[in-house]
């Protein structure tokens, strides 16, 4: 490892040590009610009693498939809407209003409603998950779409492309940047979401564990839930960084 | 290669534009910012539309889209497509086609990537490239359509003036070996009379005058060309002696200037107040095209001073930057050193 590339890495590693080093002390010498608290060693005993028992591995794929299925369907319906959207001024006209209107809801205001049209099941978070991912991604593939330069676009033409192919060649790959730029700040959100949405209204998930853990004034088991809320966040926006890096990085 | 043929064109910008452009033949328009020359263009390749005819080889295309037309088309931005690394620029044309098997394109990739002399950045990204090379693969990707006309928009605008005459000359010697009618956009004289067949001269979205460098600069059709190209200095020549290596020394009012030489008797020469060059002390060098005069007036207009000086029997206007002017500390009667550039001499044959 080049001593520039290690140096970084104890930079960002140190200050976290001594975050959970300070966390450590002050709950176990500063604090006199130690369940509201806990010390950041309790918290790591919790993990391990909750994963070999199953317990959060139970709630965790709950919640994770939720996130993929919705992220996944809200995401290419955005996609391909936006392509579409973007592809076509007339039609983008058509439905700039609606989706002006739509937009600026956030998806847990939708959660009444979809608990009236769904009920409480498996579908009401997914589709809760879907529309947190639909609008924005919709909003960056024509964002993306419709600013591509003009001048590639008349490039393609006089070379001989058909506007079909301008589409698959010259408007989708160039508006990649702009599309995971929304399908990396929509995947931790949809992460937020569900947590949001599990609290309220279902009861199996992260989110529904830690509110049975607020019932029974379990914080080491909150701290847990948020951890792996935490880390998931992270690691599906780190995804995304990767697979954009991929496709773009050569050339962006 | 096909003539281009607009008849009575009109558009948002363009005026009733009737021009013809001949087979293999290339054509530069010249005008200024907002004179419509990038309109001409697109109109020529369907990209913008338009009132009028425009044929080419005396067919009507005006039903044609863009990417039925034909033509290879170098934007004055080039838009390399960014994602795309060289080689996948140039075969673009003939990928989207379907028709070619992989060889083919390969084959012809290589052709291009060798004939504009570009083969060590087959495989770099366009942001990877200089301003030159980006120029070379834009034409070189132009090309690969198999275009019948090739249109350029100012594509040296962005280049150091040294690379640009490179590539100019370049650019006009692969032209003529491949014999595509080319239309070839700028607002620069100097480049303009270097290379064209002919010129033509657009203000304002109307065609002024097209015709050769020497009947443009001779024989300006319109004022508004002059006030465009600016005045040249014309002088009469009366005497004519050849000299060697396609030069000839003429007399024009009592000077003795050596110019280029076609074979023909020179009439006039022509050249532009940039190009004459001032001293106020003895230049070192040869004293080629070199004269004594006298300053009779000074103007300055903006950053450029024009000055006016009696040079044998002619009056003659020479124009540079103030700064380079005021080192010389030249008043009006001041002795001066006159030096006309050779190359930028423009001659006009008498039979």
């Amino acid at each position: 490892m080049k001593p520039l590339r290690r140096l970084s890495l104890v930079w960002s590693i140190v200050p976290v040590a001594l975050f959970l080093l300070f966390w450590e002390i002050i709950a176990r010498c500063c604090v006199d009610t130690r369940s509201l608290l806990p010390p950041f060693s309790t918290v790591i005993l919790e993990f391990r009693d909750l994963m070999a028992d199953g317990t959060l591995l139970h709630h965790f794929t709950k919640s994770l498939g939720r996130v993929l299925t919705g992220f996944a369907t809200g995401s290419l319906a955005g996609i391909l809407t936006g392509v579409i959207l973007g592809w076509r001024q007339t039609v983008n006209r058509a439905f700039h209003p609606i989706i002006s209107l739509l937009l600026p809801i956030p998806a847990l205001g939708w959660l009444p409603i979809f608990m009236l049209w769904f009920g409480i099941g498996e579908l009401l978070p997914i589709a809760i998950i879907f529309v947190c991912s639909f609008f924005p991604v919709l909003y960056n593939t024509i964002t993306g779409i419709r600013s591509v330069d003009r001048d590639f676009i008349n490039v393609a033409k006089t070379l001989g492309a058909s506007e079909s192919t301008i589409l698959l060649s010259v408007l989708l790959p160039l508006a990649l940047p702009n599309i995971f730029t929304g399908l990396r700040l929509e995947s931790g959100m949809a992460w937020r979401v569900i947590i949001a949405a599990e609290m309220v209204a279902i009861p199996t998930g992260i989110g529904a564990l830690m509110m049975k853990a607020e019932s029974l004034i379990r914080v080491d088991i909150v701290i847990v839930c948020l951890m792996v809320l935490s880390i998931m966040c992270f690691c599906f926006e780190r995804f995304f960084i990767y697979l954009e890096q991929k496709m773009t990085g050569r050339w962006f | 290669m096909p003539s281009v043929q607009l008849q009575s064109v009109s558009n948002f910008i363009l005026k009733n534009v009737d021009l013809t452009i001949h087979d293999g033949e290339f054509l530069v328009v010249l005008g200024p910012n907002g004179s419509g020359k990038s309109t001409l263009l697109n109109t020529i390749s369907g990209l913008i539309p338009y009132h009028g005819a425009v044929s080419f080889d005396g067919v009507r295309v005006d039903e044609l889209p863009a990417n039925e037309r034909k033509v290879g088309y170098l934007f004055q931005h080039l838009a390399l497509f960014p994602h795309l690394t060289v080689k996948d620029n140039i075969a673009y044309a003939m990928k989207i086609r379907k028709k070619y098997s992989r060889d083919h394109i390969t084959t012809k990739t290589r052709h291009y990537l060798h004939t504009l002399n570009i083969e060590g950045l087959a495989h770099r990204y366009p942001r990877q490239l200089s301003g030159g090379e980006k120029q070379r693969v834009a034409l070189a990707r132009a090309l690969s359509s198999d275009p019948e006309i090739l249109l350029l928009d100012e594509p040296m605008s962005s280049l150091d003036l040294r690379t640009a005459k490179y590539l100019r000359l370049e650019f006009r010697s692969l032209q003529q070996r491949l014999g595509t009618t080319t239309v070839f956009v700028t607002h620069n004289l100097s480049e303009a009379v270097e290379i064209a067949d002919r010129i033509a001269i657009f203000v304002d979205g109307e065609l002024l005058q097209a015709g050769t460098a020497d009947e443009v600069l001779f024989h300006p059709a319109d004022e508004r060309i002059l006030s465009f190209i600016g005045k040249p200095n014309i002088l009469d020549c009366d005497s004519f002696r050849i000299i060697e290596n396609g030069l000839a020394m003429v007399t024009c009012g009592g000077l003795s200037v050596i110019v280029p030489h076609e074979g023909k008797p020179v009439k006039k020469i022509a050249i532009a107040p940039e190009h004459i060059h001032l001293s106020s002390t003895e230049p070192v060098g040869p004293s080629v095209n070199r004269f004594t005069g006298e300053v009779l007036g000074i103007h300055r207009s903006g950053s450029l001073t024009r000055t006016t000086i009696q040079v044998g029997d002619n009056q003659i206007v020479s124009e540079m930057p103030a700064t380079l002017f005021d080192l010389m500390d030249l008043k009006k009667g001041s002795p001066v050193y006159a030096i006309f550039k050779l190359r930028w001499i423009r001659v006009l044959n008498g039979e």
